[in-house]
């Protein structure tokens, strides 16, 4: 519990509606997007300029309170849940676009501007913002570049880290880092990649620099039906070989494609897998790839294919895809998004492990994937009223994990660690690694004070969680005891 | 032979001893003078994995650049960031940890762009993985971005993972003839319109503009732009990938990393424009100082590229009144500022605790 003294200090450095340590204001900030973790902030601050922030960081620093960061708080993996006698630094007033250059293009923006706000706010340019995570009505741009969120359409695009330029950032003790340039490199080491994904645990982000593309002309999508997951899951590295990138490549499996039907009204096929191709692009480009992909796909032994030939059929093929998470919701109480990264050869090795450790536990999965870039999202569907079965879910969405890290894969492909899948990390990484990732943070934040716990678990954490990482055909950790 | 590298760098650890890595010694001239025994990787070759479909190859760090890009050829794939060969026999390891790209980087993308993963091996000796070969990774920070680049000051990147794309179908190069001025505006104007862009340059009053993609698009870009078809384009864009015309013989050369829409710096035929106007090369004989101030009121920075440097800086020489209390003393890269030099060399010290690995190449103090 943070000191009545240290709370009157913050208000003095804020003006009064910028602070918050009543319960009922504290409440909408216990969780962030992954609601099974909650606690109470004992102190919420939201800044409304970078002047703020640093006063704010400054006076955390000389006392050694810790700050945890928190965007729009749509982050999936606990990484803005509020730590014990921490202050929850809060960047949502931090919202102004403040510059855009359609000739350089480039927007420079705070971090509480929301990732769709920066599209529209270029649209008259014939820019956008390319990154789209599927929260990005409400997503944050900062919290996007301390997650490295990707999206849809990152296979072509990329993620966050390849589509930014520069960073102003705060360090805990509020000294001012300018990262990258207005250049497309900047001397020294790559900071800005650093930056990218730290999930609050380096710097506070006061002010980002991102890059802007050419509306395509033109994007147009094909969906194709399958009998066999495995078929769909050819058919995807088939496109790719054929020379195509897809802008968009999102396959469902049947459980995923019949809540999303009842839900949306699509007109999928009912069918095992659904693959749903987006190519945009110059005019000229999305007709030759459109034609590709068709063959492709005949020839992977696809049972139905459509090709969208009018806007309203593509955003209505989209929109089953989009709305597959909701739809998921109404087939069970609570479910839980998983989201590993496989190598896409090992998708039907991984759908059919999946599916045994379902029948194993007695939780129903539906598969929804990000097919273009091997980042699955399994649903484990579950009741949270049911004693037990969100512990039992969490034990199944773990061992998901440590399988796509089995098949050369990770436990994170955009949502960030956090603190759901810190324990994960000890599966992913051997000692030498962590003690890498904690000396980065040393030179950043010496005193552990930026977002205590996350990301990065320590080393006594993985021994006494049992997490084996066997490296070189040795136990991880022999120098630590076990219980 | 990564257990023989391993025992090379425990041993220099141990004893102290600076080391030099260097794989095909194509990039030598590149930072500044750094001094110790030679690490090579020349050895170490071989392309461990390599998936078509995936997108995805790793190979080890002493793998010719040359090897790669003809298993890649053969699938029709590429590495879309052009690394510069220089004539040499380049590596792969050389290429990631100079982080150098060619002139598809600013539509495609920069070498830092397409690592997914590294194996490297620390100043201590210890073998580490860091990213791998997927091409969504968010688990823990991204050190295997922060190898390229670092001109191996943090580490010996044994084996790289790569995002590799498909060669496009067609490729049609077009030249115009232009000042500076308008070379930059269109350069800029072009990358804001959907146009198959793919390389960008000017020099002499010549805008050479190269478009990539299915035939049929190709052509309409061509249709749209006009400007005259260039022969032997490909040869065109190879040398300037390597440097390889008379102007890049010119000392000391200058590389101005400047926002693109930058006016123009007015030098004649002693410059060449690249990267959409992002990149600005200077045959200069002004000062470090006054290019070093150009390039960041234009929102960048400069790096004397090829040119004669002090084997050994002299350790505040002269101008004390100038050097910021941190700052790193200037050499072939812009100075950083105090709190990033900070930054640098906390993040060297724990990478490379007894500074053993190419010792002043990037900053002459670590």
């Amino acid at each position: 519990m943070l000191h009545p003294a240290f709370v009157s200090r913050l208000r003095s450095l804020l003006p009064p509606h910028c602070v918050l340590n009543e319960r009922e204001d504290l409440m909408p900030f216990e969780s962030d997007g992954l609601a099974a973790y909650r606690n109470t902030p004992d102190v919420v601050v939201l800044p409304e300029d970078e002047s703020q922030v640093a006063a704010v960081l400054q006076l955390c620093h000389a006392e050694k309170v810790a700050v945890v960061a928190r965007g729009a708080g749509t982050g999936l993996a606990a990484g803005a849940l509020p730590v014990d006698g921490a202050v929850l630094l809060v960047l949502a007033k931090l919202n102004r676009i403040k510059a855009i250059d359609p000739l350089a293009r480039t927007a420079v923006v705070e971090p509480g501007v929301r990732n769709l706000a920066i599209s529209e706010a270029v649209a008259p340019h014939n820019l956008y913002y390319a990154p789209d995570p599927s929260s990005q009505i409400a997503c944050s741009i900062g919290g996007n570049v301390a997650e490295n969120s990707g999206g849809v359409h990152c296979l072509k695009y990329g993620l966050t880290v390849h589509n930014i330029l520069k960073l102003r950032a705060l360090t805990i003790a509020g000294e001012l880092l300018e990262i990258g340039s207005d250049a497309l490199d900047a001397p020294g080491y790559d900071l800005l990649a650093l930056m990218t994904g730290s999930e609050g645990m380096l710097a506070v982000i006061t002010e980002i620099t991102v890059k802007l593309l050419p509306r395509p002309q033109r994007a147009q999508v094909v969906l194709a039906a399958f009998d066999d997951v495995a078929k769909a899951g050819a058919a995807v590295g088939n496109i790719i070989a054929a020379g195509v990138v897809p802008a968009g490549l999102e396959m469902m499996d049947r459980l995923a494609i019949q809540a999303a039907e009842a839900f949306v009204h699509a007109g999928y096929p009912d069918c095992e897998a659904l693959l749903l191709c987006e190519v945009d692009g110059v005019n000229e480009e999305v007709s030759a790839d459109i034609y590709t992909v068709h063959q492709v796909l005949e020839a992977s032994g696809a049972v139905e294919i459509r090709t969208a030939d009018s806007e309203e059929q593509r955003l209505r093929f989209w929109a089953g895809r989009k709305a597959a998470f909701p739809a998921v919701g109404r087939l069970s109480p609570d479910y839980y998004c998983m989201d590993g990264t496989i190598p896409r050869a090992q998708l039907p090795h991984v759908l059919k492990r999946i599916s045994e450790m379902s029948a194993e536990c007695g939780l129903a999965v539906a598969n929804v994937f990000h097919a273009g870039d091997g980042n699955l999202h399994p649903l484990i569907l579950f009741d949270a009223n049911q004693p037990g079965e969100l512990a039992k879910a969490e034990s199944f969405g773990g061992k998901i994990l440590e399988l796509c890290v089995e098949v050369g894969g990770t436990i994170t492909g955009e949502h960030g660690v956090g603190l759901e899948k810190i324990r994960q990390m000890c599966v992913q990484f051997a000692t030498p690694e962590l003690v890498r990732f904690h000396d980065v943070k040393a030179a950043f934040d010496p005193d552990t004070l930026l977002n205590p716990g996350k990301a990065v678990p320590e080393l006594h954490r993985c021994a006494e969680w049992g997490a084996m990482h066997v490296h070189g055909g040795q136990l991880p950790h022999p120098e630590l005891p076990r219980f | 032979m990564l257990d023989t590298l391993i025992e090379r760098i425990r041993a220099a650890h141990d004893s102290h001893t600076p080391l030099i890595i260097e794989g095909g010694g194509s990039k030598t001239f590149y930072g500044n003078p750094d001094e110790g025994e030679v690490l090579s990787t020349r050895k170490f070759t071989g392309v461990i994995d390599y998936q078509p479909k995936e997108l995805v190859l790793t190979a080890r760090a002493g793998t010719p650049l040359a090897d790669i890009e003809a298993l890649l050829a053969e699938q029709g794939q590429m590495l879309a960031f052009e690394p510069p060969h220089f004539g040499g026999a380049a590596t792969l390891g050389g290429s990631i940890a100079a982080g150098l790209s060619g002139p598809r980087r600013p539509y495609a993308g920069a070498a830092r762009d397409f690592v997914l993963g590294v194996r490297m091996i620390d100043g201590i000796g210890q073998p580490l993985r860091f990213g791998g070969q997927v091409i969504k990774n968010v688990a823990g920070y991204d050190v295997s971005r922060l190898m390229v680049g670092a001109l191996g000051t943090l580490g010996l990147i044994t084996e790289v993972s790569l995002k590799v794309l498909p060669k496009p179908a067609a490729e049609t190069t077009l030249q115009f003839e232009l000042d500076e001025a308008a070379a930059i505006l269109k350069m800029n104007q072009w990358a804001g319109q959907p146009l198959p862009l793919s390389a960008t340059s000017w020099h002499a009053g010549l805008l050479t503009v190269r478009l990539s993609g299915a035939a049929s698009a190709v052509h309409a870009a061509h249709a749209r732009l006009g400007g005259e078809a260039l022969q032997d384009a490909s040869a065109f864009w190879q040398r300037l990938r390597d440097q390889a015309t008379p102007f890049f013989d010119k000392r000391p050369l200058w590389r101005l990393a400047v926002k693109p829409t930058t006016p123009p710096m007015k030098r004649g035929d002693a410059q060449w424009i690249e990267w959409g106007g992002a990149v600005r090369w200077l045959a200069s004989d002004l000062s470090a100082a006054t290019l070093r101030e150009a390039a960041k009121t234009a929102g960048g920075h400069a790096s004397l590229f090829r040119g004669d440097l002090l084997p050994t800086p002299l350790p505040h020489a002269g101008e004390g009144a100038n050097v910021m209390p941190n700052a790193i003393n200037d050499g072939a890269f812009a100075p950083l500022a105090p709190a990033l030099a900070t930054l640098h060399r906390a993040l060297k010290q724990r990478f490379d605790p007894r500074g053993i690995f190419n010792r002043g190449r990037m900053y002459p103090d670590f």
